[in-house]
């Protein structure tokens, strides 16, 4: 692999992968014993795929073709732009894939805020969703932090505990479904730092000089930890690598401030009806120290809550607090499909981000007066019944 | 008796202790607490320990020392400041108080508490739109009055919603009800969970409305589709 190394980390001090640390054991040798048993079937990833290393040093497979996007409630719903720039990167590297209508959310974004489920819904849930991606031969992608980081849970879950697995079996009997776990759970972040070389293989646009903050998503490495992907040659191997390593590759400028490893404040139930708590977090603990100790020009993240909540949350502070924010913020996937020379409207859709964007897109070099003209036309397509809707042919022709 | 005043003499000990003993039966407790090194490491990690007073070290330690009248206190006081970003996981001791959080929460919710019931308020809308359509944040819920903190460009995309949404390129996000295109069959499917998991009862338990509702819009498809309830 060809990255540059991000940012170097301050001590000198390794992470010691210690094959006798119970943390580096590989859980597939107990998924592997109960699909022997009957208890269970595991979908393997297709080839091809890229294997990574993981935070205690175990190789995860990463697949590129065949697969099956497995959507975010508020990338969707709320920032579409996101979810949007995550198929329109497969389709350009010319890979497979299904958008399913089989699919319905985890549900976790609720059981986090409101706890009005129990573990055998979500199991259960997460396992309606497997066997729909099984039953199609395509393999999950994640698009949600929150997703990926629950089915991770799910999946400890279902493995340890018998009655729990005997329960959800019995539920998903009633639906006609078998009891299926992914080999792998995979998050669309860990896509696209597998396939970063590949993104940067088709870069139009030269990022040096634009500087950038991440934001990793807290979901994504803090729960059930074993299974995020850490590289020796991206901060020594001491914090996650997705996002810095597409970001690095892309040729952009990781700047480091000292709240990486705050969370950005969503909270769940916060985000939806306390907002004053999701605000200040966010504002105070890390859009105005990464504009303090960092001034990027841009943040990027890889869940939906923590772009929704660092982009959003800025309006407020600044117009009532005269807080110090200003920054845009969009996903991993927005920034390679820029990068790639996606539409910065009709496939990123910034225009569904509240903080101002322009002037990056001036700064990558990308003629944003232009693309809102054409946007524009495509509206009035629309408004005139000569389209229904904009369409993949629409915009790759 | 635990260290601290106990805040609700009205509540008996039996009643607590029934509570509690419903948090320790939850499979997934025993992995979730090994002990306390009280270093205080979970607090200083936590999100919410900086906005509120709430600490999950206490919660980690009233938990390993089952102090029964604090542990009810904390599952009507704090548990739902909890931002259950699991950042608290990097305990040295291997806890997770975040999850202990979870099966307080669901114990809270389990037995109709009524602060859960509060913590819930203004919720009703959410619950209804994961459960019933199966995605959780709609795009009509991009609403001006619902959301002003984000500024002026809430109501632009509330004015442009339906033009908005069909200028994007996946098919299955031609939606303005629900994050994305759902089959009913997946629906259905989805329903049938709820009622075999027991989490119909627990949405009566906090909001019996709710559940008159949520039961109206499920009973009738899942009839229609064969299913007896």
């Amino acid at each position: 692999m060809n990255v540059r190394v991000a940012v170097q980390p301050e001590t000198e001090r390794r992470f010691d992968r210690n094959a006798e640390d119970p943390r580096s054991e590989d859980f597939h040798d107990h998924l592997f014993a109960l699909e022997e048993e009957g208890e269970l079937v595991v979908q393997r990833v297709p080839e091809p795929f890229i294997e990574v290393m993981t935070k205690y040093g175990r190789t995860k497979k990463i697949p590129l073709d065949q697969t099956w996007h497995h959507k975010s409630c508020g990338q969707c719903g709320h920032i579409p732009g996101y979810s949007t720039s995550i198929i329109w990167i497969v389709r350009k590297l010319g890979y497979d894939y299904l958008d399913p209508t089989d699919q319905t959310s985890c549900t976790a974004w609720n059981y986090y805020a409101s706890a009005t489920s129990n573990a055998p819904a979500q199991a259960a849930v997460a396992h309606r969703n497997f066997a729909a991606a099984y039953e199609t031969g395509y393999y999950p992608l994640i698009h949600c932090g929150t997703s990926y980081g629950h089915y991770k849970e799910t999946r400890e879950e279902i493995m340890h505990h018998a009655e729990l697995r005997k329960q959800v079996r019995e539920v998903m009997g009633k639906l006609g479904k078998p009891l299926v776990i992914p080999e792998e759970i995979v998050h669309y972040s860990e896509y696209i730092h597998a396939a970063r070389n590949m993104i940067a293989e088709r870069q139009v646009f030269d990022f040096s000089d634009i500087g950038v903050c991440i934001h990793p998503a807290c979901h994504y490495y803090k729960l059930v930890e074993e299974d995020a992907i850490y590289d020796e040659d991206i901060y020594g191997g001491q914090r996650t690598a997705t996002v810095t390593g597409v970001v690095t590759a892309l040729g952009a400028e990781v700047r480091d401030y000292s709240t990486f490893f705050d969370c950005c404040g969503f909270g769940f139930r916060h985000i939806l009806v306390s907002r004053d708590f999701t605000r200040s977090f966010a504002t105070l603990r890390k859009i105005e120290v990464m504009k303090e100790e960092a001034d990027p020009d841009v943040v990027i993240s890889h869940d939906t809550g923590c772009v929704t909540t660092l982009d959003k949350s800025q309006y407020a502070t600044g117009v009532a607090h005269g807080a110090n924010v200003g920054v845009p913020v969009m996903s991993d996937s927005q920034f390679s499909a820029l990068a790639m020379g996606a539409h910065p409207y009709r496939i990123c859709q910034l225009h569904w981000h509240s903080t101002e964007y322009r002037p990056l897109l001036e700064k990558m070099g990308i003629d944003h007066e232009k693309a809102w003209a054409e946007f524009q036309q495509d509206l009035e397509d629309l408004k005139s019944g000569k389209k229904d809707y904009l369409t993949w042919e629409d915009i790759e022709n | 008796m635990g260290l601290f005043a106990d805040k609700y003499p009205d509540v008996s000990y039996e009643e607590k202790l029934r509570l509690w003993d419903e948090v320790k039966a939850d499979a997934r407790f025993p992995d979730y607490l090994y002990g306390c090194y009280e270093c205080g490491i979970c607090v200083s990690a936590c999100p919410s320990a900086r906005f509120y007073d709430f600490s999950p070290r206490k919660i980690a330690q009233a938990a390993a020392r089952e102090d029964i009248e604090l542990i009810y206190e904390q599952m009507n006081d704090d548990v739902w400041n909890c931002s259950q970003c699991f950042s608290c996981n990097r305990c040295p001791r291997q806890n997770s108080p975040g999850g202990v959080i979870t099966v307080l929460r669901e114990v809270a919710v389990n037995n109709g508490l009524k602060s859960a019931a509060q913590a819930l308020e203004g919720y009703s809308r959410i619950v209804y739109k994961i459960m019933g359509t199966g995605t959780q944040v709609s795009p009509d819920m991009l609403q001006p009055d619902a959301f002003p903190d984000w500024g002026p460009q809430v109501k632009q995309v509330s004015d442009e919603l339906d033009l908005w949404r069909r200028a994007l390129p996946p098919e299955t996000l031609h939606t303005t009800k629900a994050s994305w295109q759902v089959d009913e069959r997946t629906l259905i499917e989805l329903y049938l969970i709820w009622y075999n998991t027991g989490v119909m009862d627990m949405i009566a338990n906090v909001d019996e409305g709710l559940n008159l509702i949520l039961s109206d819009v499920m009973e009738e498809m899942l009839e229609e589709a064969g299913y007896e309830i």
